[in-house]
């Protein structure tokens, strides 16, 4: 009686997990780590904002060039870590990403999102930005958006890592990570990332930093277990 | 022999040297070519472009600048500045089409004819229709984006607006508004805050248009024109598209303050100059002290 019901119990429980839907990554294994380099890691320059006041007064601490993002014990944030192969092709989120402007600082300086998936971009200064993603396999284009425009509203629909400017103020620099998969974060400025939600099967994970270049490793996930995966990057000077 | 005899060759000659000469407008009939074309959509005119007449004609005349695989590395390209396009990129200044989509062939057959002003570029309005249809058929086979894709929707163009101290009035608000003056500079001399530190996409050194000079436009020189380019906004370059935020006859109050910047004698310049003489202190400056963003 009580085999019976334990059972038909985690029967349900094993129907339950097929229906998720992938994309929203609740089910499966997670893959997880930091990301560090060696070397020695370029000194970040000191952003100087006296062109723009409005600006350079929304910022109580010194702002860096976010180029390279070390912290204590080498680590490396806003590292682009991704599922480079393996698996089964994951559906474009309908949720859309969101880049914003903001203190003449772009929010995040990297951002990862599906091709195919809806882009937002959004100005929350006082001032006009031009917004330039500098692509060269998706189209290039270039937008003004002044204070209190609309979100622009985009997509692309090849995987590139586009590097994004605003003419009018140098300084701001970031990136879109376009990708051909859903599973993919960021790493925290500890270094530290989880990608989650991973069917069982082999894959191929991949980091990104703009200066650094990439890096890949092969993982196995069996079940809904976490596996341990370090990324350590090379450091160069420029 | 009669005198007659020994003259029809001469005559002959004549006649024939008249016919060649007057058939040189339409050269490529001489040469055995066909007119109507074996592939390629592009038309001047009647005459319909041909790729492989045309990389004959681009490796005379342009793959010197533009090189032979039309990347814009070409062996004069390290010598000029600005430099040759890159094709293979399919990315354009002087478009009818909004930022980010192809332009169509007749805005690449206008940049052909008009050439490129303060650049390297001539105007090659001299060639024959075909060539200048040929040749841009050609340069289409450069990137591949032309395989898939159409050329992108043209900027509408409305009827301008008249020429009124009001209209001019609301586009320098405009040229405040919309920061034009951080690039182009409060007197839209192209020295404004941020002109120093301006690269184009392939991190050369570019400056804004400098109003103050009065040349051509790089895309033109008529107000449509003027519209059009900060419509569809400079491919390529840090001239954004404004297309998103100003709308219909809002383009033609900034064209016509525009052109009051210029040393030229324009409609706009003469009555602006007029309503200046006793109304200029009434005006706020343009820059940051005007208390904008």
């Amino acid at each position: 009686m009580h085999m019976k019901i334990a059972a038909s119990v985690a029967m349900c429980a094993l129907a339950t997990m097929a229906l998720v839907p992938s994309t929203h990554h609740s089910a499966g294994g997670t893959v997880a780590g930091k990301v560090t380099y060696t070397g020695t890691a370029p000194k970040m320059k000191q952003i100087d904002m006296a062109k723009e006041p409005s600006c350079a007064k929304q910022h109580a601490t010194p702002v860096m060039n976010e180029s390279v993002v070390a912290g204590e014990g080498n680590t490396l944030g806003d590292v682009v870590v991704y599922i480079s192969a393996g698996g089964a092709p994951s559906a474009v989120p309908s949720t859309p990403v969101t880049f914003e402007q903001k203190g003449c600082q772009y929010l995040p300086h990297v951002l990862p999102m599906q091709a195919g998936q809806q882009l937002e971009i959004k100005n929350d200064d006082q001032t006009s930005h031009n917004i330039h993603p500098m692509s060269q396999v998706n189209p290039e284009w270039n937008k003004s958006q002044p204070p209190g425009a609309p979100p622009i509203q985009t997509t692309y629909a090849k995987p590139e890592f586009i590097p994004v400017k605003c003419n009018v103020h140098p300084w701001m620099h970031g990136y879109f990570a376009v990708l051909n998969t859903s599973h993919s974060t960021v790493s925290g400025s500890d270094g530290t990332y989880s990608l989650s939600g991973l069917p069982p099967g082999k894959y191929t994970v991949t980091a990104w930093q703009e200066r650094f270049g990439t890096q890949s490793q092969e993982v196995t996930i069996a079940g809904s277990e976490t596996a341990k995966l370090d990324f350590s990057l090379k450091a160069t000077e420029y | 022999m009669s005198r007659v005899a020994y003259r029809i060759p001469s005559i002959t000659a004549s006649i024939s040297f008249l016919l060649i000469a007057a058939s040189a407008g339409v050269a490529q009939t001489i040469h055995g070519l066909p007119r109507e074309g074996r592939g390629g959509d592009t038309k001047v005119n009647t005459r319909v472009g041909r790729p492989a007449a045309g990389k004959q004609e681009y490796t005379r005349y342009c793959a010197g600048c533009h090189g032979d695989h039309g990347d814009g590395a070409g062996e004069n390209a390290q010598w000029i500045d600005p430099r040759p396009r890159d094709f293979t990129q399919a990315v354009f200044k002087c478009r009818s089409t909004l930022s980010g989509s192809l332009p169509t062939d007749q805005d690449l057959i206008n940049t052909v004819r008009r050439g490129i002003v303060n650049s390297n570029m001539p105007q090659w309005r001299p060639l024959p229709d075909q060539m200048q249809a040929d040749l841009v058929a050609y340069i289409k086979t450069f990137s591949p984006r032309w395989n898939n894709e159409k050329a992108g929707t043209p900027v509408v163009i409305p009827p301008e607006t008249p020429v009124t101290t009001e209209s001019i009035l609301a586009g320098r608000a405009m040229f405040q508004k919309f920061e034009c003056w951080k690039c182009h500079g409060t007197a839209g001399r192209g020295d404004g805050p941020s002109a120093s530190s301006l690269t184009d996409s392939k991190d050369q050194p570019i400056h804004p248009y400098d109003f103050t000079t009065g040349t051509r436009f790089k895309c033109g020189t008529t107000n449509a024109d003027l519209y059009r380019i900060f419509m569809t906004g400079l491919d390529g370059t840090p001239m954004a598209s404004f297309a998103d935020n100003i709308k219909g006859d809002q383009g033609w109050d900034l064209v016509h303050y525009l052109r009051t910047l210029q040393p030229l004698r324009t409609p706009e310049s003469i009555l602006w100059k007029s309503w200046l003489a006793t109304h200029a202190s009434e005006l706020k400056p343009i820059g940051p002290e005007s208390g904008g963003r």
